[in-house]
């Protein structure tokens, strides 16, 4: 098995064993939807017309949450100094613990959006570019939210930090994946949305290793 | 940078290497060279820069002044084969608490792209029973114990080693000389970074505390 893999295998393996991390952001994401109908009354009409974006804001909350410790244990026990030190370049191994921190996080907030989705009356016409957006949006986000938890590291209120650097970064993932839904419900289809939210992973795969691997190395320092 | 008579053999040397953290200039003017089954001691009170001198042989941050290189390459060239011929054990046992000892040796010699032999890994540090436990039952000495076994279940030319004897006793003292020993005699070489009295055969000796630069001296 190739060191990336080995990566992956060892992340997931944690995750599991260490339990919590993928509970607690299915727990937040129900939990979080679940206020808006309390807040906001339980009008059919209103509620419907609100779904997609409170689907995809709480899944943002969501992803955030659980990325604070991205790279936090394994700076924390000296694992990231010894990472940091094998021949697989930095780079690589921040994608590969990206694949695992979204393989943990990310994917079941795809398999539960169309689920809370439900619970807001969402147009049945807007499920599939709600799922096709959660499934290229969730890598975005674990990648983009990858640069905040290296830069935070070390920091005294890291998650606070990360939440500040992460955010703003997130709003292209949330109007494009919001505009998709919204589109396929219009009838319009959602396929150029679809397709920005792609041409955005690309980008994000391209250039986020470097820049976390640097963000890393500043911390090693 | 090559040196102007060409070493018969393949050769780890730093060369005129100065080091600064943040403003300060921890040391200056240091040249070491360590042949094939060489050691080094790294000797100095706390803060003359032992760990610093490991960090950058390890190549984890960059001289000021000066250069590292290993058969007249510089290390920063090839930074991947340089931390392919390394293994580096700092401050902290980078242990997992779910992890158990044997898939903790398993994980880090996969990495480094070999097939580790775990067995040898855990026998040569007396943890042969503690092979299945997860690592947050092992006690201290047990998990410096497993830090260093990983320089024996996947083998690397040169070992990096910062106060390594922390929290070990006697009889784990004894085995990492003794893997020291084995390493050196198959061509291996060692640094290692320590306070304690530490018998290591032939092995040269650099005392940090003689590179210490003048008080107002500034990187120029």
């Amino acid at each position: 098995m190739s060191a990336f893999l080995t990566l992956v295998a060892r992340d997931l393996r944690l995750a599991l064993r260490q339990g919590g991390d993928a509970a607690m952001v299915i727990a937040f994401y129900v939990l979080a939807v679940v206020l808006f109908p309390f807040g906001v009354g339980p009008e059919t009409d209103l509620l419907q017309r609100i779904a997609a974006g409170i689907v995809w804001v709480t899944a943002l909350l969501a992803a955030l949450l659980s990325l604070e410790r991205l790279f936090q244990a394994d700076y924390e026990d000296g694992s990231l100094e010894a990472l940091a030190l094998l021949p697989l370049p930095l780079e690589a191994q921040v994608l590969a613990k990206c694949l695992a921190h979204w393989l943990v996080a990310g994917l079941p907030l795809i398999v539960v959006a169309p689920l809370l989705a439900l619970l807001l009356h969402l147009d049945p016409a807007g499920y599939p570019a709600l799922v096709a957006g959660m499934a290229l949006g969730t890598p975005i986000l674990s990648l983009v939210g990858a640069i905040g938890a290296a830069l935070s590291l070390g920091a005294r209120r890291g998650g606070v930090l990360l939440s500040l650097l992460v955010l703003p970064l997130y709003i292209p993932v949330l109007i494009f994946g919001v505009a998709a839904v919204e589109a396929g419900i219009a009838g319009f289809g959602a396929r150029p949305d679809l397709l920005l939210l792609a041409a955005l992973l690309v980008l994000a795969v391209g250039l986020v290793p470097f820049a976390a691997a640097a963000a890393l190395r500043l911390a090693l320092e | 940078m090559p040196p102007a008579d060409s070493p018969p053999a393949l050769l780890f040397t730093g060369r005129d290497l100065a080091c600064q953290r943040g403003e300060r200039l921890v040391f200056r003017g240091l040249d070491f060279t360590l042949p094939p089954g060489g050691a080094l001691i790294l000797s100095g009170p706390n803060g003359s820069g032992k760990s610093s001198l490991l960090r950058l042989m390890a190549g984890l941050t960059r001289t000021a002044l000066g250069a590292l290189s290993w058969d007249r390459t510089d290390i920063h060239e090839d930074p991947g084969a340089h931390r392919q011929r390394l293994h580096f054990i700092g401050h902290s046992d980078a242990l997992k608490p779910v992890l158990s000892a044997a898939e903790t040796l398993r994980f880090w010699a996969r990495m480094r792209g070999v097939e580790p032999d775990v067995a040898a890994g855990l026998a040569r540090f007396g943890l042969a029973k503690a092979a299945e436990l997860p690592c947050r039952y092992l006690s201290a000495g047990q998990r410096r114990r497993l830090a260093l076994a990983r320089l024996v279940a996947a083998p690397a030319p040169l070992w990096l080693l910062d106060e390594p004897l922390t929290s070990l006793d006697t009889e784990a003292a004894m085995q990492l000389l003794d893997a020291i020993a084995a390493h050196r005699a198959g061509g291996g070489r060692v640094v290692v970074s320590t306070h304690a009295p530490l018998e290591l055969g032939d092995a040269a000796r650099l005392s940090l505390a003689d590179y210490r630069p003048a008080p107002a001296e500034l990187i120029a």
